[in-house]
């Protein structure tokens, strides 16, 4: 009953023409691009990997194998679990903390500025200048820190002529470039979020806290961080995701001894051409990434709401 | 109760570039006293407050608390604490928290900071509310534990930026009387910024009068009523009748004053002309309406001027009767309604009376609202 006056109601506000569109568009969005393709995902990490005459055959039959193999490895391999891909998968998770951790350092003291200060014409200029390199697309971002952090880059170059190295930092090696590459990748989702928040909060609180004796860290402890929360977590959300979810960054970044777990599931689907496991290693590194979040978002007391906010 | 701190402006310039926003300004202000600044919005009212809690430093001159030069310290140094327009409480913390976060910041812990909070919800009456975020308050209540919180850190001076704007007419005079109260209550200086003359009439020990960053009177609520130093103080404070003319004599601190439409009008010269008013100087006559009255028929006051009434309104406690015969503004005239019919004279002539004794002549300046 209460559904139909819903659903009436809605079609007398837009109008039936508005109104379908809207439902259709939505439900497209939903069902058709994200359901599906996430539910035929998880339906394939649980079927063999077969050639193709036999699927639909007798042997294709529901598993946990490629669960397993990542957990356990290979059958018949020294050690007792896969070693090398949930070593992969703990630091790509742990190293996306990092990357999330170092953006909100950056990007706090930022957004805070940027929202706080009435500058009007000044802080747009600098609001556009930070949107304007993202007009450049990824690949070139990546390979333009591949050349900067080059053994001849502009940053060994510049301190070889400063004197205050002698030979050049292979910072690739050390995944410097990486981390900078993943940090620089998706900071603005960082910015935005928590500028916004910042931007609607009363200066008067700011200057109460201050008259009332607070330095400046309690103001930002008691008053701004509290009040900026459901930005910041929704900014790190987006960032967390995005970075152990990434892949041009790594590929062209990572040193060679360093892989993204999102570079395995690539392997498995493309050279390995097993769907199968690549798509049980990625609906894990979902399923964990999500897990992980939602246990932050509990632990610094967070709601979903607001994170729409 | 202790004898309060006193604050003192001496020779404060207050500049933004070329704009001067305060010019000059000496003030002393009594320890434990309730002082007001008045005027109008943009008269430089606020950047004072501003300039005492240490938020903006003076461009020139000194302000000295208790005696100490407040050059260089800042807001979260000095013995003051400031109430915001719109209160500035902090939406996330509960009600108790907000109230004690000036302990919070010197470290006391939290049994403590309750059980203060719980005194000082007490005295303002929300006994129990401590729990609450302020957003389930109401305006008055927000308005008090505004006060509370400026309270808890016991400071010397309490500043306050017109905390009663937001607030309904009942609400606002309501918490005029309690503010009063409060304040002989802890003893302490409050500095008060309004636009309000009502307020800053009915709380204030003393009253500064600004226009255009420019002090134009500092004086107690009643001698800015009767006797004000400028034609804007004049004007602003309270309703008043205004005529133009040019001094015509003067002898014993009163004057006569030829004016163009209403004749010559008897005035008191102003105090603060005393000294500098001459005869033939441009002056203006200001009458409150309340010191006009209808004359008699029959009587030989030369006190009198007549008028056509163009208006009348009804008010409630009193009648307003308007006239022709200002400078270009009608005369209004408030009679007290004693409860009995009166006939309407809309159209006619009528022969008012005043006081010269209440009538104030002062050189020819600015006025309000102009």
């Amino acid at each position: 009953m209460k559904r139909t006056g819903f659903m009436s109601e809605f079609f007398e506000r837009n109008g039936l023409a508005l109104g379908l569109y809207l439902l259709l568009a939505v439900g497209f969005w939903v069902f058709i691009l994200i359901l599906l393709p996430q539910l035929s995902m998880l339906d394939f990490s649980f079927r063999h990997h077969l050639p193709p005459p036999e699927m639909g055959g007798p042997k294709d039959v529901y598993t946990l194998e490629h669960y397993k193999f990542l957990v356990l490895g290979a059958q018949g391999a020294d050690s007792s679990y896969n070693a090398v891909d949930l070593g992969v998968f703990v630091r790509t998770l742990l190293a996306a903390l990092f990357v999330t951790l170092l953006d909100l350092a950056l990007c706090y003291p930022l957004a805070y500025y940027l929202g706080q200060s009435n500058g009007g014409g000044f802080v747009r200029v600098l609001v556009l200048l930070l949107i304007i390199p993202y007009w450049v697309n990824e690949i070139l971002r990546a390979f333009a820190f591949r050349i900067i952090f080059g053994d001849s880059g502009v940053i060994n170059e510049l301190l070889i002529s400063m004197g205050m190295i002698g030979s050049p930092i292979d910072f690739i090696r050390e995944n410097v470039a990486l981390y900078s590459g993943l940090g620089y990748a998706y900071i603005l989702l960082m910015i935005f979020p928590i500028y916004n928040v910042i931007e609607s909060l009363d200066r008067n609180q700011i200057e109460a806290a201050r008259d009332m004796g607070a330095p400046w860290w309690r103001i930002h402890w008691r008053v701004v961080i509290p009040y900026a929360k459901p930005g910041i977590s929704s900014g790190c959300t987006m960032v967390f995701m995005l970075t152990a979810g990434a892949l041009a960054a790594p590929q062209i970044l990572g040193g060679p001894s360093s892989l993204w777990f999102t570079q395995i599931i690539y392997q498995w689907f493309n050279q390995g051409g097993n769907w199968p496991r690549g798509a049980a290693y990625a609906i894990v590194l979902l399923i964990v990434c999500i897990f992980i979040v939602l246990s932050m978002m509990r632990l610094f007391k967070v709601k979903m709401g607001d994170i729409g906010k | 109760m202790s004898q309060g701190v006193g604050v003192n402006l001496q020779d404060v310039w207050i500049r933004f570039g070329d704009f001067v926003a305060v010019r000059e300004a000496n003030v002393d202000i009594e320890g434990g006293s309730f002082f007001s600044f008045l005027g109008p919005s943009g008269c430089g009212k606020t950047t004072i407050l501003r300039a005492v809690s240490g938020f903006l430093e003076p461009s020139d001159g000194k302000i000295l608390i208790g005696g100490n030069d407040m050059a260089g310290i800042g807001p979260n140094k000095r013995p003051t604490a400031l109430i915001f327009q719109n209160l500035a409480l902090f939406p996330l913390m509960k009600v108790w928290e907000n109230i004690t976060f000036s302990l919070e910041v010197q470290g006391v812990g939290a049994a403590d900071r309750r059980k203060r909070a719980d005194e000082l919800l007490d005295m303002i009456a929300l006994a129990g509310q401590g729990d609450k975020l302020p957003s389930e308050l109401s305006g008055g209540q927000k308005q008090r534990v505004a006060i509370a919180r400026a309270l808890c850190a016991s400071p010397d001076v309490l500043l306050l930026d017109e905390p009663l704007s937001a607030l309904d007419l009942k609400l606002r005079q309501h918490m005029r009387t309690e503010l009063r109260q409060i304040q002989q209550r802890v003893g302490i200086t409050f500095i008060y910024i309004t636009h309000d003359q009502g307020e800053a009439l009915t709380m204030s020990d003393n009253v500064a009068v600004m226009r255009h960053g420019i002090i134009d009177q500092i004086a107690d609520g009643q001698s800015i009523y009767d006797d004000p130093a400028t034609p804007f103080v004049a004007s602003f404070v309270g309703e008043n009748n205004v005529f133009r003319g040019k001094v015509k004599s003067i002898e014993n601190g009163m004057a006569i004053i030829s004016t163009n439409r209403t004749g010559d009008l008897h005035a008191r010269v102003g105090t603060s002309a005393r000294e500098t008013m001459k005869v033939g100087d441009k002056a203006m006559i200001f009458i409150r309406p309340e010191a006009l009255s209808i004359a008699e028929t029959n009587s030989a006051s030369n006190h009198r001027i007549k008028a056509l009434v163009t208006n009348e309104e009804f008010e409630g406690q009193a009648y307003n009767v308007f006239l022709e015969g200002g400078e270009g503004k009608e005369i209004k005239m408030s009679l007290v309604n004693q409860g009995k019919i009166r006939q309407s004279s809309m159209g006619k002539d009528m022969f008012l009376e005043y006081d010269p004794e209440q009538s104030i002549v002062l050189p020819e300046g600015e006025l309000a609202n102009e």
